[in-house]
Protein backbone atom coordinates (compact mmCIF):
# COMPACT_ATOMS: atom_id res chain seq x y z
CA UNK A 1 0.00 0.00 0.00
CA UNK A 2 1.05 3.59 -0.59
CA UNK A 3 2.87 4.68 2.57
CA UNK A 4 2.75 8.39 1.80
CA UNK A 5 -1.00 8.26 1.21
CA UNK A 6 -1.48 6.33 4.47
CA UNK A 7 0.60 8.89 6.38
CA UNK A 8 -1.45 11.71 4.83
CA UNK A 9 -4.70 9.93 5.74
CA UNK A 10 -3.71 9.68 9.41
CA UNK A 11 -2.55 13.32 9.48
CA UNK A 12 -5.63 14.76 7.74
CA UNK A 13 -8.03 12.72 9.89
CA UNK A 14 -6.21 14.09 12.94
CA UNK A 15 -6.49 17.67 11.69
CA UNK A 16 -10.26 17.35 11.10
CA UNK A 17 -10.71 15.66 14.49
CA UNK A 18 -8.67 18.38 16.24
CA UNK A 19 -10.62 21.17 14.53
CA UNK A 20 -13.83 19.48 15.72
CA UNK A 21 -12.55 19.25 19.30
CA UNK A 22 -11.71 22.96 19.29
CA UNK A 23 -14.89 24.15 17.54
CA UNK A 24 -17.15 22.00 19.72
CA UNK A 25 -15.67 23.29 22.97
CA UNK A 26 -14.50 19.83 24.11
CA UNK A 27 -10.96 21.23 24.25
CA UNK A 28 -12.01 23.59 27.04
CA UNK A 29 -11.89 21.71 30.38
CA UNK A 30 -14.11 24.34 32.03
CA UNK A 31 -16.85 23.58 29.50
CA UNK A 32 -16.44 19.81 29.94
CA UNK A 33 -16.69 20.12 33.74
CA UNK A 34 -19.73 22.39 33.33
CA UNK A 35 -21.34 19.60 31.28
CA UNK A 36 -20.56 17.02 34.00
CA UNK A 37 -21.77 19.43 36.71
CA UNK A 38 -25.47 18.54 36.34
CA UNK A 39 -26.43 19.97 39.75
CA UNK A 40 -24.47 23.21 39.20
CA UNK A 41 -24.43 25.70 36.30
CA UNK A 42 -25.02 22.93 33.76
CA UNK A 43 -23.85 23.45 30.16
CA UNK A 44 -25.62 20.94 27.88
CA UNK A 45 -23.47 21.72 24.80
CA UNK A 46 -21.67 18.39 25.00
CA UNK A 47 -24.94 16.53 24.55
CA UNK A 48 -25.18 18.10 21.09
CA UNK A 49 -21.50 17.40 20.38
CA UNK A 50 -22.11 13.74 21.16
CA UNK A 51 -25.32 13.61 19.09
CA UNK A 52 -23.60 15.01 15.98
CA UNK A 53 -20.38 13.05 16.56
CA UNK A 54 -22.31 9.76 16.88
CA UNK A 55 -24.93 10.38 14.16
CA UNK A 56 -22.32 11.06 11.46
CA UNK A 57 -20.52 7.69 11.70
CA UNK A 58 -23.77 5.90 12.52
CA UNK A 59 -24.92 6.80 9.00
CA UNK A 60 -21.61 6.85 7.14
CA UNK A 61 -19.82 3.80 8.66
CA UNK A 62 -22.49 1.72 6.90
CA UNK A 63 -21.59 3.26 3.56
CA UNK A 64 -17.85 2.75 4.19
CA UNK A 65 -18.29 -0.87 5.29
CA UNK A 66 -20.07 -1.77 2.05
CA UNK A 67 -16.56 -1.84 0.58
CA UNK A 68 -14.52 -5.04 0.88
CA UNK A 69 -11.48 -3.09 2.12
CA UNK A 70 -10.58 0.46 3.12
CA UNK A 71 -8.95 2.61 0.44
CA UNK A 72 -5.40 2.30 1.81
CA UNK A 73 -5.25 -1.06 3.59
CA UNK A 74 -6.11 -4.69 2.91
CA UNK A 75 -8.73 -5.01 5.69
CA UNK A 76 -10.86 -3.20 8.29
CA UNK A 77 -9.68 -3.45 11.91
CA UNK A 78 -12.92 -3.50 13.90
CA UNK A 79 -13.35 -4.62 17.53
CA UNK A 80 -15.39 -7.83 17.67
CA UNK A 81 -15.86 -8.48 21.41
CA UNK A 82 -19.39 -8.11 22.74
CA UNK A 83 -18.98 -9.50 26.28
CA UNK A 84 -18.96 -7.31 29.38
CA UNK A 85 -16.26 -7.86 31.98
CA UNK A 86 -14.91 -6.26 35.14
CA UNK A 87 -11.89 -4.86 33.29
CA UNK A 88 -14.11 -2.90 30.87
CA UNK A 89 -16.44 -1.58 33.57
CA UNK A 90 -13.71 -0.88 36.15
CA UNK A 91 -11.54 0.80 33.53
CA UNK A 92 -14.42 2.96 32.26
CA UNK A 93 -15.31 3.90 35.85
CA UNK A 94 -11.72 4.95 36.59
CA UNK A 95 -11.54 6.91 33.33
CA UNK A 96 -14.70 8.84 34.29
CA UNK A 97 -13.20 9.75 37.67
CA UNK A 98 -10.07 11.16 36.01
CA UNK A 99 -12.21 13.00 33.43
CA UNK A 100 -14.27 14.53 36.25
CA UNK A 101 -11.20 15.60 38.23
CA UNK A 102 -9.34 17.41 35.44
CA UNK A 103 -11.90 17.94 32.66
CA UNK A 104 -9.75 16.33 29.97
CA UNK A 105 -10.27 13.08 28.10
CA UNK A 106 -7.41 11.89 25.83
CA UNK A 107 -8.23 13.75 22.58
CA UNK A 108 -8.84 17.18 24.09
CA UNK A 109 -5.83 16.77 26.43
CA UNK A 110 -3.56 16.39 23.39
CA UNK A 111 -5.35 19.02 21.27
CA UNK A 112 -5.06 21.44 24.23
CA UNK A 113 -1.35 21.86 23.40
CA UNK A 114 -2.74 24.40 20.90
CA UNK A 115 -4.01 26.49 23.84
CA UNK A 116 -1.44 26.14 26.60
CA UNK A 117 1.61 24.09 27.59
CA UNK A 118 1.40 23.65 31.34
CA UNK A 119 -1.93 21.86 31.78
CA UNK A 120 -1.71 19.49 28.80
CA UNK A 121 1.95 18.67 29.56
CA UNK A 122 1.28 17.63 33.16
CA UNK A 123 -1.95 15.81 32.27
CA UNK A 124 -0.52 13.98 29.24
CA UNK A 125 2.65 12.90 31.09
CA UNK A 126 0.50 11.37 33.82
CA UNK A 127 -1.87 9.85 31.24
CA UNK A 128 1.02 8.14 29.43
CA UNK A 129 2.35 6.89 32.77
CA UNK A 130 -1.12 5.46 33.46
CA UNK A 131 -1.10 3.71 30.08
CA UNK A 132 2.26 2.05 30.82
CA UNK A 133 0.91 1.14 34.28
CA UNK A 134 -2.03 -0.65 32.64
CA UNK A 135 0.46 -3.02 30.98
CA UNK A 136 1.24 -4.34 34.48
CA UNK A 137 -2.39 -5.22 35.26
CA UNK A 138 -2.87 -8.92 34.41
CA UNK A 139 -5.24 -9.83 31.59
CA UNK A 140 -8.37 -11.68 32.72
CA UNK A 141 -10.14 -14.25 30.64
CA UNK A 142 -13.91 -14.23 30.20
CA UNK A 143 -14.06 -17.01 32.82
CA UNK A 144 -12.55 -14.66 35.38
CA UNK A 145 -9.26 -16.56 35.62
CA UNK A 146 -5.95 -14.79 35.12
CA UNK A 147 -4.60 -15.47 31.63
CA UNK B 1 -27.48 26.77 32.05
CA UNK B 2 -24.29 28.63 31.28
CA UNK B 3 -22.28 29.22 28.11
CA UNK B 4 -24.54 27.01 25.97
CA UNK B 5 -23.16 26.99 22.37
CA UNK B 6 -25.45 24.64 20.41
CA UNK B 7 -24.42 25.54 16.83
CA UNK B 8 -20.67 25.23 17.48
CA UNK B 9 -21.32 22.04 19.43
CA UNK B 10 -23.23 20.43 16.56
CA UNK B 11 -20.74 21.58 13.91
CA UNK B 12 -17.73 20.48 15.99
CA UNK B 13 -19.37 17.14 16.73
CA UNK B 14 -19.97 16.66 13.00
CA UNK B 15 -16.25 17.25 12.30
CA UNK B 16 -15.29 14.72 15.00
CA UNK B 17 -17.65 12.15 13.47
CA UNK B 18 -16.44 12.98 9.95
CA UNK B 19 -12.81 12.42 11.02
CA UNK B 20 -13.79 9.00 12.38
CA UNK B 21 -15.46 8.16 9.04
CA UNK B 22 -12.39 9.35 7.10
CA UNK B 23 -9.98 7.29 9.20
CA UNK B 24 -12.10 4.13 8.83
CA UNK B 25 -12.62 4.62 5.09
CA UNK B 26 -8.95 5.30 4.39
CA UNK B 27 -6.98 3.18 6.87
CA UNK B 28 -9.61 0.75 8.18
CA UNK B 29 -8.96 1.88 11.77
CA UNK B 30 -11.28 3.10 14.54
CA UNK B 31 -10.58 6.68 15.65
CA UNK B 32 -10.16 5.98 19.36
CA UNK B 33 -7.67 8.49 20.74
CA UNK B 34 -6.59 6.45 23.77
CA UNK B 35 -5.91 3.47 21.47
CA UNK B 36 -4.06 5.65 18.97
CA UNK B 37 -1.93 7.19 21.75
CA UNK B 38 -1.22 3.75 23.20
CA UNK B 39 -0.20 2.52 19.72
CA UNK B 40 2.07 5.54 19.35
CA UNK B 41 3.95 5.02 22.63
CA UNK B 42 4.29 1.24 22.38
CA UNK B 43 6.66 -0.52 19.98
CA UNK B 44 5.00 -1.93 16.91
CA UNK B 45 3.99 -1.46 13.30
CA UNK B 46 2.21 1.71 12.23
CA UNK B 47 3.52 4.00 14.97
CA UNK B 48 4.36 6.86 12.60
CA UNK B 49 0.76 7.18 11.37
CA UNK B 50 -0.47 7.42 14.94
CA UNK B 51 2.03 10.17 15.78
CA UNK B 52 0.92 12.03 12.64
CA UNK B 53 -2.71 11.76 13.77
CA UNK B 54 -1.82 13.13 17.24
CA UNK B 55 0.16 16.01 15.69
CA UNK B 56 -2.87 16.62 13.46
CA UNK B 57 -5.09 16.96 16.55
CA UNK B 58 -2.95 19.85 17.81
CA UNK B 59 -2.62 21.39 14.33
CA UNK B 60 -6.35 21.15 13.59
CA UNK B 61 -7.26 22.73 16.93
CA UNK B 62 -4.66 25.49 16.37
CA UNK B 63 -5.99 26.19 12.86
CA UNK B 64 -9.55 26.49 14.16
CA UNK B 65 -8.49 28.95 16.87
CA UNK B 66 -6.41 30.93 14.38
CA UNK B 67 -9.21 31.13 11.77
CA UNK B 68 -11.94 31.93 14.30
CA UNK B 69 -9.78 34.25 16.39
CA UNK B 70 -11.14 32.43 19.43
CA UNK B 71 -8.48 32.61 22.12
CA UNK B 72 -9.36 29.95 24.68
CA UNK B 73 -8.89 30.97 28.30
CA UNK B 74 -5.89 29.30 29.95
CA UNK B 75 -6.80 27.51 33.16
CA UNK B 76 -4.47 26.97 36.12
CA UNK B 77 -5.60 23.75 37.77
CA UNK B 78 -3.13 22.57 40.43
CA UNK B 79 -0.60 19.98 39.30
CA UNK B 80 -1.65 17.23 41.74
CA UNK B 81 -5.20 17.33 40.32
CA UNK B 82 -3.91 17.35 36.73
CA UNK B 83 -1.57 14.44 37.51
CA UNK B 84 -4.22 12.43 39.37
CA UNK B 85 -6.72 13.01 36.56
CA UNK B 86 -4.20 12.08 33.87
CA UNK B 87 -3.11 8.92 35.67
CA UNK B 88 -6.72 7.77 36.11
CA UNK B 89 -7.56 8.57 32.48
CA UNK B 90 -4.48 6.75 31.13
CA UNK B 91 -4.96 3.66 33.28
CA UNK B 92 -8.75 3.62 32.97
CA UNK B 93 -8.92 4.03 29.19
CA UNK B 94 -6.45 1.17 28.62
CA UNK B 95 -8.16 -1.19 31.10
CA UNK B 96 -11.52 -0.19 29.64
CA UNK B 97 -10.27 -0.43 26.02
CA UNK B 98 -11.33 3.05 25.00
CA UNK B 99 -12.33 6.60 25.80
CA UNK B 100 -14.86 9.22 24.72
CA UNK B 101 -13.96 8.77 21.04
CA UNK B 102 -13.44 5.01 20.73
CA UNK B 103 -16.40 4.02 22.92
CA UNK B 104 -18.48 7.20 23.06
CA UNK B 105 -18.40 8.05 19.34
CA UNK B 106 -17.28 5.09 17.19
CA UNK B 107 -18.52 2.32 19.50
CA UNK B 108 -21.98 3.78 20.02
CA UNK B 109 -22.23 4.48 16.27
CA UNK B 110 -21.56 0.75 15.72
CA UNK B 111 -24.08 -0.13 18.49
CA UNK B 112 -21.38 -2.10 20.35
CA UNK B 113 -22.79 -3.29 23.68
CA UNK B 114 -19.37 -2.93 25.33
CA UNK B 115 -19.09 0.68 24.19
CA UNK B 116 -22.63 1.59 25.23
CA UNK B 117 -22.01 0.19 28.73
CA UNK B 118 -18.55 1.82 28.98
CA UNK B 119 -19.99 5.21 27.97
CA UNK B 120 -22.81 5.03 30.51
CA UNK B 121 -20.25 4.06 33.19
CA UNK B 122 -17.68 6.81 32.46
CA UNK B 123 -20.38 9.49 32.08
CA UNK B 124 -21.85 8.40 35.43
CA UNK B 125 -18.56 8.35 37.33
CA UNK B 126 -17.57 11.65 35.67
CA UNK B 127 -20.79 13.31 36.86
CA UNK B 128 -20.42 11.73 40.31
CA UNK B 129 -16.80 12.91 40.57
CA UNK B 130 -17.70 16.51 39.73
CA UNK B 131 -20.52 16.38 42.27
CA UNK B 132 -18.13 15.18 44.97
CA UNK B 133 -15.23 17.50 44.14
CA UNK B 134 -17.23 20.67 43.51
CA UNK B 135 -20.27 20.35 45.73
CA UNK B 136 -19.21 18.10 48.63
CA UNK B 137 -15.51 18.96 48.89
CA UNK B 138 -15.87 22.49 47.52
CA UNK B 139 -12.82 22.30 45.25
CA UNK B 140 -12.49 24.95 42.56
CA UNK B 141 -11.98 22.59 39.60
Amino acid sequence: MNRAATAAAWAISGVVFGAGLSLSGMINPRKVLAFLDVTGAWDPTLVLVMVAAVATPMILFRVVLRRETPFLDSRFYLPTRRDLDARLIGGAALFGVGWGIAGYCPGPAIAAFSVDLREPAIFCAAMIAGMYLSDLVPQWRASGQPA
Amino acid sequence: MEGFTPAAGLAGGFLIGLAAVMLLALTGRIAGISGILSGAIHAGEGRSGRWLFLAGLVAGAAVHQWLSGAALPVRELSWPLLAAGGLAVGLGTRLGSGCTSGHGVCGIARLSPRSIVATVVFMSTGIATVFVTRHLLGWAT
